[in-house]
């Protein structure tokens, strides 16, 4: 069975392909799949419905199983099991299905677009039914509940460009997802109290589960909810007829016969175990009788065919609900045969719609007339189904009603009042049922008063084929059910065993049933014939339960709140979201931590040294003259002095790797606040300042009193010894080196350096990236073919006063002779710009520093240093000599690309990972090699020396990018103008003015 | 453990000052607040380190204790080399928002104040649709219209 599965599934996915070569034929290549299926299916039937329906999968007796391990620690498998009632559903799955595809063959054109993806979904929707019918599993089962529910909601969206259609599709899939989820909770719920999700276990184990009282009461209720959404019952059954605005093929497939009766098989699957539930008849048996009468009440007013039909179905499937809710054995016999009743019929009435539709071009009943004499063929058929549905004899549709009225009979006798009522209201639902299919007749059929008969060509005889199997099934299991009642057995034989078993048959002599019968056709005559006084007190009588205006209601309300939640909180203001961020991180800890009582700050030192009290008073003048300065590079200054601040306390705690990186960075930062901001005005408020001060200033101040607070407790919390305890050890015997901040960097927590460096190489490339906007802006530069004093003309105004002629002249002497080229790009920098005191001391600084930066690597691990900081160092010797002598001079000093660099710090670093997996060991597990050269003396090579390598060019790229973006490129955009003039190239676009 | 006064205060007032900041609207003045809670954020997590101590560099005649907590240590330095990549990138960001608006200001979502200001109606969700009553408009017998009606709405 599980071939049958993947076969569908398969010829499903290839289905599109097929339609490419084959046209519409291909409905018929699709069709043969479930048929093969469906002769799969008889030829093994016997072995479904002879096995022991209650019997645990994989004893000798129990129905073919097919079990595979999917989610074993979740207790969820991949179980499939084939027993008489799925067997049945799979004929009315199988078959139906094949017959419709069949169908579609003729139904659609060869030019329609998206036919392929329509025979695709139709088939794995047959599929995905094989699938939920087969399912030994709840979460399987549920799994494949919810592809039915998409393929329906695709389906139903297939006149994609007809605005009712997508929104039915979309109210189909709300609905009916609704009730998947909520019984996807129920079935949790089931199958933890069961401790197992194999479905024919929990029915085994019923009896005890029912004992557990309102846990499984509940259980089932979330469970029913998605039977009913399925199968369409009241409050639920607005999506069905919505869902006509598929076509009509789907609508005969999944709308009649096979989805909407997934609810149904839901029903009849834990009917055995679990209708003596609290809840479980008073809502089945109410729920349906109610959806039964307004189901018939609504389709005796429709004037489109498919609307009777879709009422009619809402109508038979409370109905089917209702018998099935019953819970005993005579319900189920009789219950199971009227399911297949209703679909051999309505799955024919749909298709009779289809043909009406295809060949008059409408479905109004006022405007069709006269088909009866046009197509008497079509006219024969319709009239077999639509007298099986009134329960009409000799058909099927009429003894599967008998026993229906035979098992309500025996349900009324024992039940005293209640039953008598579910009794006569199926009678009067049975009257409106007779009175709708005679609506159907008449309005689709009849010569009407007035009106010219319907133009109606011939209909083809394959066309018309699937109908008359259909309608053969109705007329000859009239008069053999036996082998249906063969089939329907064994599934009833899972009930208590009744005292008087019915049997289907279509002559049981003159029973109760019978009278039943006679008595609710002569009354559906009569409403049929009063239909004109009926629809009066229809049009007086308004709707006073509108499921589908409430399902609009709750829909708009959802939309206004979600309307009204986004503008309360998502103002599109930053400093708004930033306070309710901080507000929370504010007030959350301060709370817990006063609620938990947490230990007062103790052990209080006012300082380690004097200078450490001096130094952070500087800090504190230097953050608060940011908070005063209004203008830019003053704000900038003074943030430094706190960075700077911030070295020096490094350094008196202990701290000489920090101190070196912090020293390093500070002055990089600053380097580039300069560079970056010199095209922005001097003063900092372009516009007014931010209002609200007083409530900044509060919560600032608020955030740092609590961070103090919140930081004192914690450390006098502090009861366990530090785990860096450890570490000095670790790092002189496990990582070779002496400088345990480096070891630990590079070594034992390797994984969040190699992680940082990858953030630093992204952030390297967002900044060229916002900079460059196209590309990374890897060009070379070359000094011999930039023309001499030509770069950074005029860009930065140079004070004039202290600029005297004299001056100029000695720097245009320095300009213009070529033998003191201190620099290699020197030349190239405007003469205005040139310094011959800073040219000269770069030449001597740079390949110092560099000297000193690569010392700084390689000392690092034992002495303070390491790739961060050499690095750095390395930037630094950069910024100095663009500083110095321009752009063309940075590309000049660095031949690399910032790119390649970055790239080539992070294959080092992770083949460093890497490389120790061939030698046996870990991931970043570093090793020690000691070798003694001549001269050099004995040295020791740490491998996690190559990794630090790798974070010194990562580091080494970052800078270089942020000098050649935020100074080179900038300069190249600005060239020749003052800082205040126009930076961006919109308006140069705008204006025409530019390079 | 010790709890030093000083340092604490420092840390605080440096919130304070980076939250003040960080709530402005002008881009480089938020963009100098994240660089002043940067810098007390690495002070709290000196701080929660201990008392001063030794460099820690190993020596093998010094007890575990002596040093100053490495640990804290290899945090703060990646953090300070990390808030140095998110200046750059942030001063990346304030010369592009110059360039192409010329604002320097952090200004209102308008995307954002437009959903919160958009109507409850929604066409696709509320506007009548008439009823169909048929699949194939227009043509009786060729219904090949199936996909090409368009909205009907």
């Amino acid at each position: 069975m599980l071939l049958v599965l993947i076969a569908l599934f398969a010829v499903a996915g290839i289905a599109p392909f097929l339609f490419r070569m084959l046209g519409r034929s291909t409905f018929y290549v699709l069709a043969a799949v479930p048929a093969l299926a469906f002769v799969w299916l008889l030829a093994n039937f016997s072995s479904f419905i002879e096995a022991d329906q209650g019997a645990a999968s994989g004893s000798p007796n129990a129905p073919p199983v097919q079990m595979f391990n999917w989610l074993p620690s979740l207790g969820v498998h991949l179980d499939f099991r084939m027993d008489a009632l799925a067997a049945v559903l799979c004929l009315l799955v199988l078959g139906v299905g094949a017959l419709v595809l069949f169908y579609c063959a003729r139904y659609f054109k060869n030019e329609d677009p998206h036919t392929g993806a329509f025979g695709a979904q139709l088939l794995a929707f047959a599929a995905s039914m094989f699938g939920l019918v087969t399912a030994d599993d709840m979460i399987l089962m549920f799994i494949f509940w919810e592809l039915t529910t998409i393929l329906s909601f695709l389906l139903i969206g297939f006149n994609r460009t007809r605005m009712g259609a997508r929104r039915s599709a979309l109210t189909a899939l709300m609905v009916t997802t609704f009730g998947g989820l909520t019984m996807l909770a129920g079935l949790i719920m089931l199958g933890t109290a069961a401790g197992t999700y194999r479905i024919s276990e929990v029915l085994a184990l019923a009896p005890e589960l029912t004992r557990m009282g309102t846990y499984i009461d509940v259980a089932i209720v979330l469970m029913l909810v998605g039977a009913i959404s399925k199968s369409a019952l009241i409050p639920f059954h607005f999506w069905l007829p919505g869902a006509m605005a598929a076509p009509t093929p789907v609508s005969a497939y999944l709308h009649a016969a096979a989805m909407v009766k997934a609810g149904i098989y839901l029903i009849a699957r834990f009917a055995p175990g679990f209708h003596e539930t609290a809840f479980w008849q008073p809502v089945l048996l109410w729920l349906g009788l109610a959806t039964m009468l307004i189901g018939g009440w609504r389709a005796l007013k429709q004037n489109d065919l498919k609307l009777v039909l879709a009422y009619g179905t809402v109508s038979q499937l409370g109905f089917l609900v209702l018998i099935l809710g019953i819970g005993t054995p005579n319900a189920a016999m009789a219950g199971l045969a009227m399911m297949l009743a209703h679909g051999f019929f309505k799955a024919t009435l749909f298709l009779i719609v289809g043909i009406i539709d295809h060949k008059s071009g409408t479905r109004d009943i006022r405007q069709l007339s006269g088909l009866r004499s046009s197509s008497p063929v079509l006219f024969v058929v319709a009239v077999i189904a639509a007298a099986s549905m009134a329960g009409v004899p000799p058909l099927f549709g009429f003894v599967a009603k008998e026993a229906v009225y035979e098992s309500l009979l025996e349900h009324a006798s024992s039940n005293g009042a209640p039953g008598m009522v579910l009794l006569l209201g199926v009678m009067l639902g049975s009257a409106m049922t007779f009175a709708y299919a005679a609506r159907f007749l008449w309005g689709g059929f009849a010569r009407k008063a007035g009106m010219k008969p319907t133009p109606f060509p011939k209909v083809p005889w394959l066309f018309l084929a699937p109908l008359l199997v259909l309608t053969l099934a109705t007329v000859v299991f009239a008069w053999v059910p036996g082998s249906l009642e063969a089939a329907i057995t064994p599934y009833v034989g899972l009930f208590p065993a009744a005292d008087h078993p019915i049997h289907l048959a279509i002559w049981h002599g003159f029973t109760p049933a019978l009278g039943l019968s006679l008595v609710s056709m002569s009354a559906g005559v009569v409403i049929f014939v009063a239909r004109k006084r009926i629809s009066k007190v229809q049009a007086m009588v308004p709707a006073y339960f509108d499921a589908e205006r409430d399902y609009k209601l709750i829909i708009t309300g959802v939309d206004n709140l979600a309307i009204w939640l986004t503008g309360r909180t998502q103002r599109g203001s930053l400093s708004f979201y930033l306070v309710v961020i901080l507000m929370t991180a504010l007030v959350l800890p301060t709370v817990v931590s006063l609620w938990l009582q947490t230990p007062a700050p103790g052990n209080l030192i006012a300082f380690d040294t004097p200078a450490q009290l001096v130094i952070g008073c500087i800090m504190i003048l230097g953050a608060l003259g940011a908070l005063q300065a209004n203008r830019r590079f003053l704000a900038v200054l003074m943030v430094s002095v706190s960075g700077y601040g911030m070295a020096a306390i490094f350094a008196l705690q202990g701290a000489p790797d920090l101190a070196v990186t912090q020293l390093l960075v500070e002055t990089i930062v600053l380097v580039a606040f300069v560079l970056a901001l010199r095209a922005l005005p001097v003063e900092l408020w372009s516009k007014n300042p931010t209002g609200h001060r007083l409530v900044r200033a509060l919560i600032g101040i608020g955030f740092g009193a609590s961070m103090i607070y919140i930081a004192a407790t914690s450390m006098a919390s502090r009861i366990a010894d530090p785990i860096s305890l450890a570490y000095p050890e670790l790092a002189y015997t496990g990582g070779a080196g002496k400088n345990i901040v480096n070891v630990t960097l590079v070594d034992m927590r390797a994984w969040d350096t190699f992680g940082e460096i990858t953030v630093l190489a992204a952030a390297a490339t967002g900044v060229a990236s916002l900079i460059f906007v196209r590309g990374r802006g890897d060009k070379t530069l070359n000094a011999a073919l930039v023309p001499r004093g030509s770069v950074d003309h005029g860009s930065e105004a140079i004070g004039g006063a202290s600029h005297s002629r004299s001056g100029m002249a000695v720097a245009k002497n320095f300009a213009i002779s070529s033998k003191d080229s201190w620099l290699v790009a020197g030349h190239t920098l405007a003469p205005e710009r040139r310094s011959i005191t800073f040219e000269v001391v770069t030449r001597l600084l740079f390949h110092t520093i560099l000297l000193a930066s690569v010392y700084l690597l390689l000392a690092g691990h034992n002495t303070p240093g390491g790739g961060f900081a050499g690095g750095l160092l390395a930037g630094l010797a950069l910024a100095i000599r663009y500083l110095a002598g321009g752009r063309v001079e940075l590309a000049e000093a660095i031949p690399v690309s910032p790119g390649t660099l970055m790239g080539s710090g992070l294959a080092l670093a992770a083949a460093s990972a890497v490389a120790p997996l061939f030698f046996g060991a870990q991931i970043f597990t570093s090793a020690a090699i000691e070798f003694s050269w001549p001269l050099f003396g004995d040295h020791k090579f740490v491998t996690s020396t190559i990794f630090d390598i790798g974070v010194y060019l990562v580091v080494v790229g970052l800078v270089i990018d942020v000098l050649r973006s935020l100074g080179s490129e900038i300069d190249e955009r600005s060239e020749g103008r003052s800082p205040t003039d126009t930076h961006d190239l919109v308006s140069d676009a705008e204006t025409g003015v530019g390079r | 453990m010790s709890t030093n006064v000083t340092l604490l205060i420092v840390m605080g007032v440096l919130f304070a000052v980076g939250i003040y900041l960080l709530l402005e609207r002008s881009l480089t003045r938020v963009l100098l607040g994240i660089v002043v809670l940067g810098n007390g954020v690495n002070l709290l997590i000196l701080a929660s380190g201990g008392r001063r101590g030794e460099a820690p560099l190993y020596e093998a005649d010094l007890g575990a204790e002596e040093y100053s907590d490495p640990l804290p240590q290899a945090l703060i330095l990646t953090a300070i080399v990390i808030t140095f990549a998110v200046t750059a990138f942030m001063l990346g960001m304030i010369y592009r928002s110059w360039a192409i608006s010329r604002a320097d200001v952090v200004a209102d979502d308008d995307e954002d104040l437009r959903v919160s200001q958009q109507s409850t109606f929604d066409f696709e969700e509320d506007s009548p649709v008439p009823e169909d009553t048929t699949e194939f408009d227009g043509d009786e017998i060729q219904p090949d219209t199936i996909q090409e009606t368009g909205p009907r709405a």
